[in-house]
C-alpha cells in the first residue's frame, strides 16, 4: 500500500526528529496546551465538585453539566475567542478549558455524593471536624472518580489541542492544518497518527497515575468506577 | 454601528442584518448538521443492535466488543476523519462514517446494560408464557430497556451534534460551516450564530429524546423515573 509506506517514509525521515518544526518539539508544544489547560479546569473544577458534593446540594446541575459540554462545539470557541482577542494561546486555553470543566465536577461531585451516610456519621461520631471529614475520609473514598473524571477531561483536552494550529499556534495539528492545503497527505496522516498515538499514551499514563493515588482498600472500586465513568468524545 | 441592537456588547458580537442576509445559507448549515446527526445515529443504531444482541446472547464477547468500540472512540475525531480521507475522500462518507463509529461505544454499551436488567423473572413469565425468544425479545426485554437504551441515544445524539461541527474542516460541518466563515471573514456573527444554533440543536434533541422515551414508556412515569 503506497499509502503506508509514504507514512512509514514520513514519520521515521531524520529531519522530522529535529528542529523547532520536529515531531519532539511539536509534542512538547501540544502538552503544553494541553497541560496548562488541564491544570486551570482542575483548579476551577475540582473546588465546585468537591464543594457541592461535601455540602450535599446542587446535584442535578452537578450531574447535567457533563452533558451540556459535550455540546460545546470547540471549533466553534475557538475561532470567536481568536476573533475577538488575537493571536495566542488564549483561545485554545480557554475552549479547553471548557471541555475540560464539566467532565472533572461531574464525576467529582458523583464520587463525593457516593460516600456512604454512614460512614461520614462515623467520622462525624468520632469527632472529626468538617475539613477532617473531607480530607481524611470523602476525599480518598471519593478518589477514583475524581481521578477519572481528570483521565477523562486530560485525554479530551490533549486530542483537541490540535485545533490550536488552525488558529496558527503551533503543536501536532500543525501537521495536519499544513499538510491538508498542500495536499501532502502523507504529513497529514503521519500527524492525525501522531494525535492519536500521544491521546492513547495520556489515557495510559493517568490510569496508572490513578493506581497509585488511589487507596488500595478502593482499587476494586476503582476499576469499577473507571468502567462507569461518564465518557465524553473529544473534538 | 447603525444597525446593532441595544446593548453595545451585543453590537460588537452580533450584527443582525448579516443574519437577514444570509438566512438561507444558515437554514442550509442546520439542515446539513440535522442530516449528518440523523443519518450517523440511524446507522449507529442499527450497527450497536446486532452487536449487542451477540453480546447478551455470548457474554464472553462483551468485553472484546467493549474494547473494539472503546479504542475507536478513542482516536481523536479530527485525526479520524483525516485518516478515512484516502479511503473515501472528501465525499459525505467520510464525515458519516466517522461520526457513526463514535456513536457505537455508547450505544453498545447502553444496550447491552439495558437488556442485562431486565428482570430474570420477568424473563422467565415470559417463557413460561409461551413466547418465543424473538417475541419474548421485541414485545417483553426491549420496552423495558427502552430507558437506558434511550439514556444512551440521548449522549450518542448530544455527541454527535458536537462532533459534526469538526467535519467542517474536511468540506462538511453543518453548522460548523460557519465557523469556517467567521474564521475567513473575520467577522464574529457567523461564529456566534454557529454556536448559539449547535447548542439550542443539542438541548433540543436531548428534550425531544427525553419526550419520546416518556411517551414510549408510560409505566415507568407512575414510578417518578
Amino acid at each position: 500500500m503506497n499509502v503506508l509506506t509514504d507514512l512509514i517514509q514520513w514519520l521515521t525521515a531524520p529531519e522530522q526528529w529535529s528542529g523547532p518544526d520536529g515531531i519532539p518539539a511539536r509534542t512538547v508544544q501540544h502538552l503544553w496546551y494541553s497541560l496548562l489547560a488541564a491544570a486551570i479546569a482542575i483548579v476551577i473544577a475540582l473546588p465546585i465538585g468537591i464543594g457541592v458534593g461535601h455540602a450535599r446540594r446542587g446535584g442535578l446541575l452537578a450531574i447535567n453539566l457533563t452533558n451540556l459540554g459535550r455540546a460545546i462545539p470547540s471549533l466553534g470557541i475557538i475561532i470567536l475567542v481568536f476573533t475577538l482577542v488575537g493571536y495566542g494561546v488564549v483561545p485554545i486555553e480557554v475552549a479547553l478549558v471548557a471541555i475540560a470543566v464539566p467532565p472533572i465536577v461531574t464525576n467529582s461531585f458523583i464520587g463525593m455524593r457516593s460516600v456512604d451516610p454512614e460512614v461520614r456519621e462515623a467520622a462525624q461520631g468520632m469527632g472529626m471536624t468538617g475539613w477532617q471529614l473531607l480530607g481524611r475520609v470523602e476525599l480518598p473514598i471519593a478518589m477514583p472518580l475524581v481521578m477519572a473524571g481528570i483521565r477523562t477531561s486530560t485525554v479530551q483536552v490533549v486530542a483537541t489541542a490540535t485545533l490550536a494550529a488552525y488558529v496558527g499556534l503551533g503543536g501536532l495539528g500543525r501537521y495536519l492544518f499544513d499538510g491538508l492545503p498542500q495536499r501532502d497527505l502523507s504529513q497529514v496522516l503521519g500527524g492525525a497518527v501522531l494525535v492519536a498515538v500521544l491521546s492513547l499514551l495520556t489515557e495510559l499514563v493517568l490510569g496508572r497515575v490513578q493506581a497509585l493515588v488511589v487507596s488500595k482498600g478502593l482499587a476494586q472500586q476503582s476499576a469499577e468506577a473507571a468502567v462507569g465513568a461518564k465518557v465524553q468524545k473529544a473534538a | 454601528m447603525t444597525d446593532g441592537p441595544p446593548t453595545l456588547l451585543a453590537a460588537e458580537l452580533v450584527r443582525w442584518s448579516w443574519i437577514g442576509d444570509h438566512a438561507d445559507d444558515i437554514r442550509d448549515a442546520l439542515l446539513q448538521h440535522l442530516e449528518l446527526t440523523g443519518l450517523s445515529v440511524l446507522a449507529g443504531t442499527l450497527l450497536a443492535f446486532p452487536m449487542a444482541l451477540t453480546a447478551v446472547r455470548w457474554p464472553r464477547l462483551y468485553a472484546p466488543i467493549l474494547g473494539f468500540t472503546g479504542a475507536l472512540f478513542t482516536i481523536p475525531s479530527i485525526a479520524l476523519f483525516i485518516l478515512l480521507i484516502p479511503f473515501t475522500g472528501l465525499q459525505i462518507w467520510t464525515a458519516l462514517i466517522g461520526l457513526t463509529i463514535y456513536t457505537l461505544l455508547i450505544l453498545v454499551r447502553n444496550m447491552v446494560e439495558g437488556l442485562r436488567g431486565v428482570d430474570r423473572d420477568v424473563r422467565e413469565s415470559a417463557q413460561a408464557m409461551g413466547y418465543t425468544p424473538a417475541r419474548q425479545l421485541f414485545q417483553v426485554e426491549l420496552p423495558l430497556a427502552l430507558p437506558v437504551i434511550i439514556a444512551g441515544l440521548r449522549i450518542a445524539t448530544v455527541t454527535t451534534i458536537g462532533l459534526v461541527t469538526v467535519t467542517a474542516l474536511i468540506g462538511w460541518g453543518g453548522l460548523g460551516q460557519l465557523f469556517i466563515t467567521g474564521f475567513t471573514l473575520d467577522f464574529t456573527t457567523p461564529l456566534v450564530v454557529g454556536i448559539v444554533l449547535s447548542a439550542l440543536l443539542a438541548f433540543s434533541a436531548d428534550l425531544l429524546l427525553v419526550g419520546l422515551q416518556r411517551g414510549l414508556t408510560p409505566w415507568a412515569r407512575t414510578r417518578g423515573s
